[in-house]
């Protein structure tokens, strides 16, 4: 019985019960500081009644949602409409299981990883899982049969397909970096140091593509100011609008779990996972069970910047327009992380992908879009030069007419 | 006509190639919230909040909640005049006249009763009532479980001017004794007091 449990298979099983209990609170609590977050940026308390700080609040709510009456309405599709949100809930759950959270530990004379699985593929199975997401979506606004769901999933299929590319590219340069899909691999390959100080993550190396994963995971997960599936002053809710009680909630769940997904994925590719310099258990050399805490403390307080970062984002932002997005993706981030991708495949190939030439060459890349940004253009829509002249004349209401020919 | 020097041509201004790369703009507009999150988490939000505290009533002659004022015997005040009544435009006061039990004035409301989910709070009332007995108070926080129960009667009215006496005194000095409009006749001495009085 111990050998079982003491085996990789055995720790994998009990983590992975423990990851799903985990992230079902830390989701959960995700919601309650999201409008934490939201009250402290607009000048308020947030939700501060129930219980001391309002901690209780999500019990409230969660009583709420479960009991509030569950309604499919008699127009729908009931297969489908079923299932979209049990897709996006178990794709968003899922995802964590190829994630590496603590490292080694040295078990009964033997190592075993603190991860649910370890596959090769590991990044591939992560990134195939999220893309599965899309799934739950485009069922959900289909099988409504309501023209503003289905107007919401459509968003959702080409914002989700556009910002893959670039998300795909920036993963890709870490794959060239570093030579491995194996997330354990990758967190292990950035445990070095440069001058005996600086630690050799990735952020260092390549820095635009680590902003740029950013942006484009905020887009996968839907956050503002990507939200437009679900912009609510044009389609409702978008595609969860004829959902209510638990499915809507599994939506917004989803919506939180994907972006811890994201963050946990930043972290690991970027941000050497749980590796952290000057705290000696953080090191890849220690495989106690109190290394194997700290080292999911590590990986779990990186997590919290990056979901921090994505609250204060739609606190701060205002959600794109549908032409500024595409543009954003079409016309700004994929020529820019195709560059650093031929960047990278070209220093690869002299050796130097883990020199100072790839910063040389980020920034390289960022002057030379900035350069072509400021010298084509100018036009601030790209729809007020396509416009008919307006006829100008005493009575012409047209600022354009009247103002032309003053 | 619109004249052209009258025109004033707003068009957007052209962004330049940092603000079309959005990303120092973003920066810039991230500063502003983590300023105001500072300043909520470091300091204090501007929320009042409500039940435990009240904001100060920016207004002196805020038009709340109705009292019916007592005189300094502590009787009703209102002479039954029906002024009020004739006045409101929401037609949510009802009075029933009687004979007045006291031998200073001839009549006294048997009952009276405002609608304070009818009442628009206009304070039309205060301003026709000649005695200053129905005034509108500071007090906003009224609720209840009917509408019933929103109909305030003449001992509700009493009490809410004892409770608010102290945050509000009457506004005028109480014409004591109402000795056949003498107070009127004071105020307006033109008037045709002087003959009823011979």
């Amino acid at each position: 019985m111990r050998e079982f449990f003491t085996s990789q298979f055995g720790v994998s099983i009990t983590f992975s019960v423990m990851v799903i209990g985990a992230l079902l609170g830390i989701t959960t609590y995700c919601i309650y500081f999201e409008r934490k977050i939201a009250g402290w940026v607009q000048d308020r308390y947030g939700p501060n009644r129930v219980g001391p700080a309002g901690i209780f609040q999500l019990v409230a709510d969660g009583i709420k949602m479960v009991f509030k009456e569950d309604i499919i309405p008699g127009h729908v599709d009931k297969v489908l409409f079923l299932a979209a949100p049990a897709i996006i809930i178990i794709v968003s759950f899922i995802g964590f299981a190829a994630i590496p959270w603590g490292g080694q530990w040295e078990l009964d004379g033997h190592l075993v990883n603190i991860q649910v699985a370890n596959p090769d593929i590991g990044l591939l199975y992560i990134l195939g899982v999220a893309s599965m997401a899309i799934y739950g979506l485009v069922l959900g606004g289909y099988s409504s049969n309501n023209k503003y769901s289905l107007f919401g999933s459509l968003r959702a299929t080409a914002q989700m397909l556009s910002y893959e590319i670039p998300l795909g590219l920036c993963i890709l340069v870490v794959v060239l970096t570093l030579g491995t899909l194996r997330l354990e691999h990758i967190a292990l390959a950035q445990t070095g140091y440069w001058f005996g100080i600086i630690p050799q993550w990735n952020v260092f190396l390549h820095p635009v593509p680590f902003v740029i994963l950013l942006i484009t995971s905020l887009a996968e997960s839907n956050r503002t100011p990507f939200d437009l599936p679900e912009a609510e002053q044009e389609l409702v809710c978008g595609y969860h609008t004829e959902y209510t009680a638990l499915k809507f909630g599994m939506f917004f769940l989803g919506e939180y779990a994907h972006m811890i997904t994201a963050s946990a994925l930043i972290s690991v590719l970027f941000l050497g996972g749980w590796h952290f310099p000057w705290i000696p258990w953080a090191q890849p050399e220690a495989t106690s069970f109190f290394a194997v805490l700290v080292k999911i403390g590590v990986l779990g307080g990186k997590v919290v910047f990056f979901i921090f970062l994505m609250m204060w984002l739609r606190w701060t932002l205002p959600r794109f327009r549908w032409d500024q997005l595409m543009r954003v993706a079409w016309k700004g981030l994929i020529p820019i992380t195709l560059a650093l991708f031929i960047l990278t495949a070209v220093l690869v190939y002299f050796g130097l992908e883990r020199s100072i030439w790839t910063l040389v060459g980020n920034v390289v890349i960022v002057a030379g879009a900035l350069l072509i940004a400021g010298s084509f253009g100018r036009e601030v829509t790209g729809r007020t030069t396509n416009l008919p002249p307006i006829p100008s004349g005493p009575f012409s209401p047209g600022v354009g007419g009247v103002g032309a020919s003053a | 006509m619109i004249e052209d020097h009258d025109i004033l041509n707003v068009d957007a201004p052209e962004l330049s190639a940092a603000e079309r790369f959005y990303l120092p703009q973003i920066l810039d507009g991230m500063g502003t919230t983590i300023r105001h999150m500072g300043h909520s988490l470091f300091k204090r939000p501007m929320t009042v909040q409500y039940p435990e505290e009240r904001r100060e009533l920016r207004v002196e002659n805020y038009r709340g909640v109705h009292r019916l004022n007592r005189d300094e015997q502590g009787r009703v005040a209102c002479v039954a005049c029906f002024m009020c009544a004739t006045a409101c435009p929401a037609n949510c006061i009802h009075i029933e006249g009687a004979e007045a039990p006291w031998d200073d004035r001839e009549k006294y409301p048997a009952k009276f009763d405002i609608d304070e989910l009818r009442c628009i709070y206009c304070g039309m009332c205060e301003e026709a009532c000649p005695v200053d007995a129905i005034e509108l108070t500071p007090r906003y926080d009224l609720v209840g479980r009917t509408r019933a129960e929103m109909i305030l009667d003449k001992e509700e009215l009493l009490v809410i001017y004892d409770q608010t006496k102290g945050e509000k005194a009457r506004k005028n000095p109480p014409i004591t004794g109402y000795p056949r409009m003498a107070g009127a006749a004071a105020l307006d001495p033109e008037s045709e007091t002087e003959g009823e009085q011979a």
